[in-house]
């Protein structure tokens, strides 16, 4: 479970998190949508302790995300980020670039590392991509491949950050489905979205978050078609 | 012509070799230190803050804009009036070497700061450290962006290595400054001078052009 717990976080003089709390379940799949400036992404950035929070705590199955004693590059193991920019590592083929964490962090043997990142690339449609370098491929194929990516560390959790806000239009489905995939095999996901349909129909809860707090949150269906918030009601009315 | 010198002969083929031979070896030297020392250089540079960078950057500044030909001059006399004088070949090695560190230094900085903070958060997401990052990430990355201007400067420093022969490294120019005073066939030793450039730097560049296309990524 990641449990987020009145977390505060500034940049500088600008308070980004004014007392955001939050309990995604495993299993469960979290959208949140919200304004730009709003703070999503960079909650996101802090559960990943990739961003320091100044006061509150988030528990990622019971350890405490900032702790000083806790091991963040081991934690990030267990947490799955892809974001808007699918940041594919060009100088490695598709292949190479799902097996290279595989290989490094978790020591595993080469030829196990390319069998799971063969795997992956396979369950999000890349499997005859695998010796492709991925500047050849579409930003589609690329973000897919980012979450094949992060799926080959075998995380507990995903956390995806617009991961189709960059994308051409038509390119936007296919990024979806993925997604969709792996919240019907069970994955726990937290997903930042401007895509309204897509937290309506895939999500099990939805947050809105306004300026740095969450201001409405709830089963997915009744906040997108019946927010009781009226910030909510604004905010979707003006993206539809 | 010239009765008074000796014409060009086979004989002088000896010296001509050792020449090219040292020249070469000069300029192995001073891109080896040079790259190892500007690739360290560079990537303090690229992580660390505005004070450090000011300082390092005014020392490197001082390396790049005074002649190559007064360092030279320079420290061969100071090292030579502090009592111990450096063969040519030392001395030669270190200010072209630390000449050399200036320019790659500024070349490995542009590389590595050409690898987006997303790339490497993206790599971090992933659980790698930061040791990990820089090496298998930051590192291929920024060298594959760099890799024309490292080879333009390692180029033109074969070309500069010319100019250690002022303080007395029998370098290709300077056994052809002696070859040509006692032939006085000036002409013809200078062309054939230029030409061994050309057959060193030529392929080098084209090698360059074809390993950047292989690279275009
Ligand atoms: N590293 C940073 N340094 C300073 N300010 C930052 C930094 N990152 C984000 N901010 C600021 O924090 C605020 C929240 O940013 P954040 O990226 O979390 O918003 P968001 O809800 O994800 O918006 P968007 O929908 O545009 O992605 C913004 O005002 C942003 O300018
Ligand atoms: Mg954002």
């Amino acid at each position: 479970m990641i449990s987020v717990q009145n977390v505060h976080k500034s940049f500088g003089d600008l308070e980004v998190l004014k007392g955001v709390s939050l309990d995604v379940n495993r299993g469960e799949v979290v959208s949140v949508i919200g304004g730009s400036g709003s703070g999503k992404s960079t909650l996101l950035y802090c559960i990943n302790a990739i961003e320091p929070i100044n006061s509150g705590k988030i528990l990622v199955d019971d350890v405490d995300v900032h702790a000083k004693e806790t091991n963040k590059d081991k934690l990030r193991q267990k947490l799955g980020m892809v974001f808007q920019q699918w940041n594919s590592f060009p100088h490695m083929t598709v292949l190479e670039n799902a097996a290279l964490a595989p290989r490094i962090v978790k020591k595993m043997s080469k030829e196990e590392a390319i069998e799971i990142a063969k795997k992956e690339l396979e369950h999000v449609g890349l499997g005859d991509k695998l010796d492709v370098y991925p500047t050849k491929m579409s930003g589609g194929q690329q973000q897919r491949l980012a979450i094949a990516r992060a799926l080959a560390m075998k995380p507990d959790y995903m956390l995806l950050d617009e991961v189709t806000s960059a994308l051409d239009p038509e390119l936007v489905g296919e990024v979806l489905d993925t997604l969709r995939l792996l919240a019907e095999e069970g994955m726990t996901m937290i997903c930042v979205t401007h895509e309204m349909g897509f937290a309506r129909d895939v999500s099990d809860r939805v947050a809105y978050f306004h300026q740095g707090v969450i201001a409405e949150i709830g089963e997915a269906r009744q906040v997108i078609t019946d927010p009781q918030n009226p910030l909510t009601q604004k905010f979707l009315s003006k993206v539809r | 012509m010239n009765s008074l010198f000796t014409p060009l002969s086979w004989s002088d083929s000896g010296l001509i070799l050792t020449g090219v031979w040292n020249t070469i070896i000069i300029s192995v030297v001073a891109i080896v230190v040079g790259t190892v020392l500007g690739l360290i250089v560079g990537f303090l540079r690229a992580e660390s803050n505005k004070a450090v960078n000011v300082l390092f950057g005014s020392v490197l500044d001082v390396l790049r804009s005074v002649p190559l030909i007064i360092q030279l001059i320079l420290f061969s006399t100071f090292v030579g009036a502090m009592g111990n004088p450096l063969a040519p070949f030392v001395a030669g090695s270190i200010v072209l070497s630390l000449y050399t560190m200036a320019f790659m230094s500024e070349v490995f900085r542009s590389g590595f700061e050409s690898v987006s903070p997303s790339m490497q958060i993206a790599a971090r997401s992933l659980g790698m450290t930061k040791w990990q990052t820089i090496y298998h990430i930051r590192l291929p990355i920024g060298l594959r962006a760099v890799f024309p201007s490292w080879l333009g400067v390692s180029l033109s420093v074969i070309k500069d290595s010319a100019l250690v022969s002022v303080i007395g490294y029998m370098e290709l120019l300077r056994t052809s400054e002696q070859l040509i005073s006692r032939t006085q066939q000036p002409l013809e030793i200078l062309i054939g001078v230029g030409i061994f450039y050309f057959i060193i730097s030529y392929p080098l560049s084209h090698y360059g052009r074809y390993v950047e296309r292989k690279m275009a990524i």
